[in-house]
């Protein structure tokens, strides 16, 4: 059964898919309980458009993916950061702008045969040595800015006006939160392409969220759902000779519904409520 | 250091504030005593809330100025302590109670630092203070309306703050949840906190407020707490109905001062 891992791009793969499990269990528990998918979203698609520049100027593709994630991540931030209320609008355009943007760069790119399917459905198969240690890198630096701000992340995702009150700098603190999740838009383009990108954000953060009412656990436990959906999403594409970003998508997914149907049979109230009273984890 | 108790709670000279076109607050001059318990009256959209941000330098003000326990509002306001609006807070968010009321100390840890022991035993304290001890570990969003609240008076009290803002604080309660934290406002207000409550509730707050301030767009201020009809009239529009139905404390004293 593991043969596969005789295979340096296997190997490479399981460990690209760890790595980003984390990245994106962390993140993605911020974007949920942010409400900021969509955002997200717009963000991988917009990215589209940073490749098409990559490759109309030959400029590695990964700089450009991560030039236009960061773009549009601020710019969709500043943007809605006053009027919530039109931030689908605004997400919407961006979305639709940075796709348009690539595709019309490419098709100007003489002589460029692109195979768009790698980058809308990822080919994490395909990741090199390079990518996993911007991949690792990634990971400490999320990790560190979660325990370095952990409660003013948590009073700026609960409640900004008393961060604010606080003094939290909450604006500052909102675009770092924007700017990891561009840098992990990047690294999940790589394992299960743009197109995927929200799917491997939510779903993992979103099962973590029915089961659990404390975000530092949700990370935690998002992180490791991750992990679980790329490495046998993984493991089930080479035996069956499936794509594997979407294979990994279909396991979150089915894993996701069958964890809405568990809560709806076994769980009565949340597991915190139910904790015997006055314990602290 | 000068005495704190002699320096006003807040002060606002001249200040108006605009949305855009709309004129929200013309020509605000206020100064509230250390130690007052101020209520702020008038009809919804009149500003209320707008002019708490302004005191809590939220917003800025398009002119005039505005100082917070005799400074800054930007460097004061971690002294205060702030009840917003049921509305403002993500209720879904997945938290616990003695996690909301820990936020209140984030004013008092710096940055990079997370929570102490020490912060966690004053939690506690604060909940138990306000029987909530039962309900720590409970998420927020498993609350009622009235408890939620208390949660967040709990989470504003226990940075012991020296003036204590309340926006619209019993919106979403019944009488009985409204008189018990309108009762702990007073012990608060009698330890020597100033109290700034935000209602458009006008009966049942007569029988705590010392001060009164009518706000809509313009500012009338009642520093003994009386109001009359025509000043009602003058900040809803028409005269209301100031008697508070059923309740045993009233009310306003009418337009004989």
């Amino acid at each position: 059964m593991f043969d596969i891992l005789h295979y340096e791009f296997m190997r490479n793969a399981l460990l690209a898919g760890v790595l980003v499990s984390i990245a994106c269990g962390v993140v993605g528990s911020l974007v949920v309980v942010n409400r900021l998918s969509s955002l997200a979203g717009g963000v991988a698609h917009a990215a589209y458009g940073g490749l098409g520049l990559a490759v109309f100027f030959r400029w590695p593709l990964l700089a450009g993916a991560m030039l236009f994630s960061l773009l549009a991540s601020t710019i969709m931030g500043s943007l809605t950061a006053k009027k919530k209320e039109r931030a689908d609008t605004t997400v919407g355009v961006v979305w639709a702008l940075g796709m348009a943007f690539g595709i019309l760069m490419i098709d100007l790119t003489k002589g460029y045969f692109v195979d768009l399917m790698s980058y809308l459905f990822g080919s994490i198969l395909a990741v090199p040595g390079q990518s996993i240690l911007f991949m690792a890198g990634l990971d400490v630096v999320i990790l560190v800015s979660i325990v370095l701000l952990y409660k003013e992340l948590v009073a700026l995702s609960y409640d900004e006006e008393f961060a604010l009150i606080s003094g939290v700098p909450v604006r500052a603190l909102y675009y770092l939160v924007l700017i990891l999740i561009a840098l992990c838009v990047v690294v999940l383009i790589r394992v299960v392409g743009l197109i995927l990108v929200i799917a491997l954000f939510t779903i993992p953060a979103s099962i973590a969220e029915l089961f659990t009412r404390k975000l530092s656990r949700i990370m935690v436990a998002s992180s490791i759902l991750g992990m679980v959906f790329t490495v046998s999403g993984l493991f089930l594409s080479y035996y069956f000779n499936l794509t594997s970003g979407a294979t990994i998508i279909l396991v979150a997914g089915v894993c996701y519904f069958a964890a809405l149907a568990a809560k709806r049979l076994f769980v009565k109230k949340s597991p915190d409520a139910a904790a015997p009273q006055g314990a602290r984890p | 250091m000068s005495d704190p108790k002699r320096i006003p709670a807040i002060e606002m000279a001249g200040v108006s504030f605009s949305f855009g076109e709309e004129t929200v607050l013309q020509g605000v001059s206020l100064t509230v005593n250390a130690g007052d318990f101020v209520g702020i009256i008038g009809p919804n959209g009149g500003g209320k809330t707008t002019l708490l941000r302004l005191a809590l330098g939220v917003l800025k003000p398009s002119q005039g100025t505005v100082r917070l326990l005799g400074d800054a509002p930007e460097k004061s306001r971690i002294r205060a302590g702030y009840i917003p609006q049921e509305t403002s807070s993500n209720k879904w968010f997945p938290i616990s109670v003695i996690d909301v009321t820990l936020m209140g100390l984030l004013s008092r840890r710096s940055m990079f630092r997370p929570y102490t022991g020490d912060d966690r035993d004053k939690a506690a304290a604060i909940l138990k203070e306000l029987n909530l001890s039962h309900l720590e570990n409970r998420s927020i969003g498993e609350l009622s309306g009235g408890q939620r609240q208390k949660v967040l008076l709990a989470r504003a009290l226990v940075s012991e703050p020296q003036i204590l803002f309340l926006d619209e604080p019993t919106a979403s309660i019944d009488t009985m949840g409204q008189d018990e934290i309108y009762e702990y406002m007073r012990k608060i207000n009698a330890s020597g906190t100033t109290v700034v409550l935000v209602t458009h509730n006008v009966g049942a707050v007569s029988s705590y407020i010392r001060s009164v301030a009518c706000v809509n767009r313009r500012l009338f201020y009642h520093p003994d707490g009386m109001l009359d009809d025509e000043t009602i009239a003058a900040t809803f529009g028409c005269p209301v109905d100031i008697i508070a139905h059923g309740l045993p404390h009233r009310v306003y004293h009418a337009h004989e001062r």
